[in-house]
């Protein structure tokens, strides 16, 4: 336990003193990354403890990217917009969810029904580049995606906005991702967590337990569904700009391969995933998104086919036999 | 009432459309239960097969013809490399297949470019009234009809359908009495690739190929397949001819955006209610 809160410790302080070290670009890079972190965060949630696979995890961050930027543009009040942007996916994900899980629909046919809405959705806003679809003084833009949405600001009662910079930008989502992760550790260790890792081993058995197994599902499957639109409303205010490529098939995919590559069920796992791949893929990305589509579908095949228990597990697990152990020491024979 | 007609007409194509492209993945999910995600770039690949083949100067007829040995081809390639490693292992299939769409997609960008190639239709026009129809319309509606009577013809008739039917069932039995079970398994996964493979083909000169062609159509064949339920053939027909209805219904009324909006809320709802598909309570059956 002490361990683990030293590990807590060493954690933020080196976040904390990361914009101290790094660059301006790297920092504004970093930021990003760790908007993704929740995304990934937030699949890991419902995939990792709930057993349940939703593609849905891009649709519930394009929609809260959306709403933070029409909340955003017709308010001006960012913490409004950011709110709005976890609620309009929490919104989305318990209309679906509830369809769904109380409609004993299977993981699988589960799956593939967020997938379509995913793709709908990418349709639905795709085709809005006409002026007259606007919600207030927000413009949807179809293809070309919605402008100028506000930069996230630190609005206190009776002062100017005070527009957060990179550096604080930085501070803000780090300290949110942090925040989210505790919740979501101590989440997975409470009473509720534990009947949801009951349903994840065997859902029939735990129903026969006189578990309402639909209820629970849906509470986490919204929770999820709150973090990746508040993700999206810190993408959109960190980028000031949305388009309907979030919602594309690859932008789901790499939810997905965050999560598989760092491995599922521990939160952290889907962290590092998330970093390790867009390190990879920044580093890798001046080559065009035609090649970027063509990798990414080959790292899918291959982890599914080799690592079906995520990348880091299984070359950890690789590593821990080709090492050589520490032989315990025997017991003097007497 | 040229106008009743003319919609009627419309109404049903929307159908016929929505039966022939989703007829591959019903034997392919709906039979072997294998959720292949990749299987709207099969409807891709063959449609650039027909392009291919036009670009060499024969005819789109002769690319039709040719699109569904291309496709099957890849199926069993597809199936020896991935699908058969995963059998079972459901979630892991569908992560794998996703990652194939990705890649083929990618691939035939790559390849060919990621422009609209047009392919011009065949035959011409009758008129109905003041209307004026393409004969190449009733094509693909006669096509739809007849890969659903081969596929029926196929599993219900033959020796290979009724051992493709029991290996399904009971793939231990079936070894036991003296058949490879993947050897089958490998053939019905063939020939839902094909299925889809025509299907492209078919559709080819009227939407356009595109290496993201597949796109417009995934979310539409799948819903259309769960909401067919488990009686694959007369389940996936009839939410076919329901959805079909829906999306034209709407379509008319406001744009086809909408149409496939309408038609997601409708399988959706319906399945809260439905929840084995249309077909659930039905006998089963091919």
């Amino acid at each position: 336990m002490t361990a683990a809160r030293l590990a807590w410790a060493v954690a933020v302080l080196a976040l904390a003193a990361l914009p101290l070290v790094l660059s301006l670009f790297q920092v504004v890079r970093l930021t990003v990354f760790m908007i993704f972190c929740l995304l990934a965060l937030s699949l890991d949630l419902i995939w990792g403890f709930g057993g349940i696979l939703s593609f849905g995890q891009a649709a519930f961050f394009g929609v809260g990217g959306y709403a933070y930027g029409v909340a955003g543009i017709n308010t001006g009040v960012t913490a409004l917009a950011l709110v709005a942007g976890a609620v309009a996916a929490a919104v989305l994900a318990a209309l679906l969810g509830y369809f769904t899980f109380y409609g004993r629909v299977g993981a699988m046919y589960f799956a593939v029904i967020t997938l379509t809405v995913t793709l709908i959705l990418h349709q639905v806003i795709g085709s809005t580049a006409d002026p007259r679809y606007a919600i207030g003084a927000a413009r949807l833009g179809g293809y070309n995606g919605m402008t100028n949405i506000p930069s996230l600001a630190l609005e206190l009662p009776g002062r100017p906005p005070l527009l957060l910079d990179p550096v604080p930008l930085f501070y803000a989502v780090a300290a949110l991702l942090v925040a989210i992760l505790a919740a979501g550790a101590a989440l997975v260790r409470s009473r509720f967590g534990r009947v949801l890792a009951a349903i994840r081993e065997d859902e029939q058995r735990t129903e026969l337990l006189g578990y309402d197994v639909r209820w629970r599902k849906l509470v986490v499957f919204v929770l999820s569904g709150a973090v990746a639109g508040l993700a999206g409303g810190l993408f959109a205010g960190w980028g000031n700009f949305i388009n309907p490529q979030v919602f594309s098939l690859s932008q789901s995919a790499l939810v997905v391969i965050w999560v598989m590559v760092g491995g599922r069920g521990t939160l952290y796992g889907a962290i590092a995933g998330a970093f390790a791949v867009q390190f990879l893929t920044s580093y890798l990305g001046a080559a065009s998104v035609t090649y970027t589509s063509v990798a990414l579908g080959l790292i899918l095949i291959v982890i599914v086919l080799l690592f079906p228990r995520g990348l880091l597990p299984g070359v950890l697990a690789v590593a821990r036999l080709l090492l050589p152990r520490p032989s315990p020491a025997l017991p003097e024979e007497s | 009432m040229d106008l009743v007609a003319v919609t009627a007409f419309g109404i049903l194509y929307a159908i016929a459309t929505l039966v022939l492209l989703a007829l591959g993945l019903a034997v392919i999910f709906g039979m072997m239960g294998v959720i292949n995600l990749a299987q709207a770039e099969f409807l891709m690949l063959g449609a650039y097969t027909v392009l291919v083949v036009t670009a060499r100067g024969a005819s789109v007829w002769v690319g039709i013809a040719v699109a569904p040995l291309v496709v099957g081809l890849v199926g069993v390639l597809i199936e020896r490399t991935i699908i058969r490693f995963l059998y079972g292992r459901m979630l892991d299939t569908m992560l794998a297949t996703w990652g194939l769409s990705l890649a083929l997609v990618g691939a035939v960008t790559l390849a060919f470019g990621p422009t609209t190639e047009g392919i011009a239709t065949p035959l011409g026009h009758f008129t109905i009234g003041r209307y004026s129809i393409a004969q190449y319309q009733v094509f693909v509606m006669a096509m739809a009809l007849g890969s659903l009577a081969l596929t029926w013809g196929l599993f219900n008739y033959t020796r290979f359908g009724l051992v493709a039917r029991a290996t399904m069932q009971n793939a231990g039995m079936v070894a036991g009495l003296g058949v490879n079970p993947a050897r089958v398994y490998m053939g019905t996964f063939a020939f839902g690739a094909a299925l889809a493979g025509l299907g492209g083909a078919v559709m080819a000169p009227l939407t356009g190929v595109v290496p993201t062609l597949g796109l417009a159509f995934i979310a539409k064949i799948f819903i259309t397949v769960i909401v067919g339920g488990p009686v694959i053939l007369l389940g996936t027909t009839t939410a076919g001819t329901v959805l079909g209805l829906v999306e034209s219904l709407v379509s008319y009324a406001s744009t086809p955006i909408y149409g496939q909006v309408a038609m997601l809320a409708f399988a959706i709802v319906l399945l809260r209610l439905l929840p084995q598909g249309i077909s659930g309570f039905w006998r089963r059956g091919v």
